[in-house]
């Protein structure tokens, strides 16, 4: 994973809540088995079907920003919703609650996922919608998110672990290997009756 | 100190905590599937890192395989090379693999319990979300994405943030006709979508506890649809009755110290939850859901609501796309719309015992002429059983076509989808747009629900059909 530090360009919004995996990446797409060349199927039903949807609209190509309602990413564990989004360019995703799976998968891939308020967020998708080209600033070390030219600012939260590993771009399997014998002692007291595969 | 239940099954699994780092819990059991699988299997070969425990890691095919002519090669090219991934990647790795056709094959989530995988006091996770259905078991089990799946192909372990507790107490009787499909979406309902965001959800009450193994698994499976971590329910003699004698069951004097193990899991008495939420079990009506997520629900005898009924600018924007997606007029009684399709099947709702309910309905009956009704057993052992029972001949005889085990339209992966328009009512999860197929209409139901609807040819209870 790469490092990232601080993020700044223009965002795209995305006035809609409770948008799930499926819509972000239709299933038809989950049968590749590559983690590239999922961007074209980003909302691919929504981009097909609508014209004006945000992201068919000229004013908001090159964003790399994403400001969604609330619930984004609920639904199906599919990271491919991830790769999807970091493939067309997207760098954070904006929302007042994200699904547990999502927000997890997208700190894995270097996508920044910023809880902010839910008017904070209505706030910002506003001005974007008013001014496509509003330039946003996110500060991962820090903790903020703001669009200095309207003077909006708010903090966000990343728990220390998951900062840590986005602004040093580690590989959190290598973090978790370094416990490799406490590991070890913790499988030697896992009780007997729990059980293991047999080989047919 | 008193604790939860999920408190306990975290602080047994704690590997290493420290300030400043997310909790690593240990993982007992990992179940594999072809879909979320195979970028992580390169991961592993990228890093030259072999699986830690393949003996704790079991594989099967289900999301993307086909449920007829199973016999022969798969069609889709790209499906093809998917489970040809997994074949070959469970091989290089030494993982027991149930493929298509396998007599143990079948949906990770049916199969896990019904092989008895699923214990109460385990770790278990899955690159699913539904993997919050082994928390019936008095397991903590919740879905992963693929980075995680490597992650625990490499160390068996998962570095966590420790999410809240939360009680969902349905005390009173269910009346006759209402079954836990209904429970559990009264309860998003209820909650929302966003709901359980942050939590793992406790089921507690006399409904939860009158409940089968079968029920609770559908209640703890749709969890993630109010937005749970995990959901759970305290293990007690209905748990154990299910888990004895099932293959990977302990045996013996082991048997014997897992239950005096299990029996010290349910949540003390003095312990509290972060949030509590109550429902009164005896009003529960049957449920249809109207919408395009599983939070939008009515009972059976209500009718389509119309957006401006819903407090807040925001649900009333999403109800009223909702209902443009569904092709629904507000207020149109549910009893009064037509599907076209009747899917029965899906991690929630394709075991024996919904089968037997879905059979019990259609026995003597026929399928609404134009109505497409298939039932999709959730594994090639409920198939078997429900053939033994001749289960498949009701079905068959009224009219329904009788598959093999998969997930089928529960995501229209494979060649099993709705066209565009079409209107089903599902057993599955999710009525997410397009889920079952692109422009596809979902409604979810029960078992009992989806097989009167069947007959019907509009959404109806057994107790009407004539
Ligand atoms: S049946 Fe549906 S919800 Fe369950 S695992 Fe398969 S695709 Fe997912």
């Amino acid at each position: 994973m790469q490092p990232v530090t601080r993020i700044v360009g223009t965002a795209a919004p995305l006035d809609r809540s409770d948008v799930d995996t499926d819509q972000i990446i239709p299933a038809s797409w989950l049968k590749r088995v590559e983690r590239t060349g999922f961007g074209i199927g980003l909302f691919s039903a929504w981009r097909e079907n609508d014209p004006d949807f945000v992201l068919n609209r000229p004013e908001f190509g090159g964003a790399k920003i994403l400001i969604a309602g609330p619930n984004f990413g609920i639904g199906s564990s599919r990271e491919h919703a991830v790769w999807a989004l970091t493939d067309f360019g997207f760098e954070a995703v904006v929302s007042p609650r994200f699904g547990d799976i999502f927000r997890n998968n997208a700190t894995k891939t270097g996508l920044v996922p910023v809880v902010v308020s839910e008017e904070f967020g209505e706030a910002l998708l506003r001005a974007v919608e008013h001014d496509p080209t509003l330039e946003i600033m996110i500060d991962v070390a820090e903790g903020w998110i703001s669009a200095p030219s309207v003077g909006l600012e708010s903090e966000f939260t990343l728990d220390e672990f998951t900062r840590h590993r986005l602004l040093e771009g580690l590989d959190d399997i290598g973090l978790s290997l370094r416990h490799v014998d406490k590991i070890s002692a913790y499988e030697t007291g896992r009780p007997a009756w729990m059980p293991s595969v047999d080989p047919d | 100190m008193s604790k939860t239940l999920s408190e306990k099954l975290w602080e047994r699994h704690l590997v290493h905590e420290a300030p400043g780092d997310q909790d690593l819990l240990y993982i007992d059991m990992h179940l594999v599937h072809e879909v979320t699988s195979p970028q992580a299997f390169d991961g592993l070969r990228l890093a030259n890192r072999p699986v830690r425990r393949p003996d704790l890691t079991l594989a099967t095919a289900d999301h993307n395989v086909p449920t007829i002519h199973i016999d022969r090669p798969i069609a889709d090219p790209v499906s093809a090379t998917q489970l040809r991934a997994l074949d070959t990647n469970c091989a290089a790795f030494g993982i027991e693999l149930y493929p298509l056709a396998h007599p143990n094959q079948g949906i990770v989530h049916v199969i896990g319990p019904e092989l008895g995988l699923t214990m109460p006091g385990m770790t278990v996770v899955c690159g699913d979300s539904h993997t919050s259905t082994h928390g019936a078991f008095g397991a903590l089990a919740f879905g992963i994405g693929t980075s995680e799946v490597e992650h625990v192909m490499a160390t068996q372990c998962l570095p966590q943030i420790r999410p809240r507790t939360m009680a969902i107490t349905v005390d009173g009787d269910l009346q006759p006709g209402v079954t836990a499909k209904d429970v559990i979406l009264a309860i998003i309902g209820m909650i929302g979508t966003g709901g359980g965001i942050g939590h793992i959800i406790e089921y507690r009450g006399s409904v939860i506890r009158a409940l089968s193994m079968e029920g609770r698994m559908t209640i703890c499976n749709m969890s993630i649809e109010a937005g749970a971590k995990a959901g759970m329910i305290a293990p007690d003699d209905t748990t154990f009755a299910y888990v004895e004698g099932r293959k990977y069951a302990p045996r013996g004097v082991l048997w014997e110290r897992a239950l005096d193990d299990w029996r010290t899991l349910p949540t003390d008495s003095a312990a509290e939850f972060a949030r509590d939420v109550a429902l009164d079990g005896s009003a529960i009506r049957p449920h249809v859901s109207w919408g395009t997520n599983p939070g939008q629900v009515v009972p059976i005898d209500g009718a389509v609501p119309s957006p401006e009924s819903f407090d807040d600018a925001g649900a009333r924007e999403v109800a009223a796309r909702a209902l443009t997606y569904m092709g629904l007029v507000p207020g149109t009684p549910m009893r009064e719309i037509a599907v076209d399709t009747v899917f029965i099947g899906s991690c929630t709702n394709s075991r024996i015992e919904d089968l037997r309910l879905a059979a019990d309905v259609v026995a003597g009956r026929t399928v609404k002429p134009n109505v497409r009704a298939m039932v999709v057993p959730g594994s090639m052992m409920v198939r078997a059983q429900a053939e033994v029972e001749g289960l498949d001949r009701i079905f068959k005889d009224a009219g329904f076509e009788w598959r093999a085990a998969g997930c089928s339209m529960c995501l229209g992966m494979n060649a099993d989808k709705l066209r565009a328009g079409e209107r089903c009512a599902s057993t599955s999860n999710r009525n997410f747009e397009g889920r079952q197929g692109p422009g596809g209409r979902t409604h979810l139901v029960s078992p009992a629900v989806a097989a009167a609807t069947a007959i019907a040819g509009t959404f109806a209870t057994p107790s009407e059909l004539g």
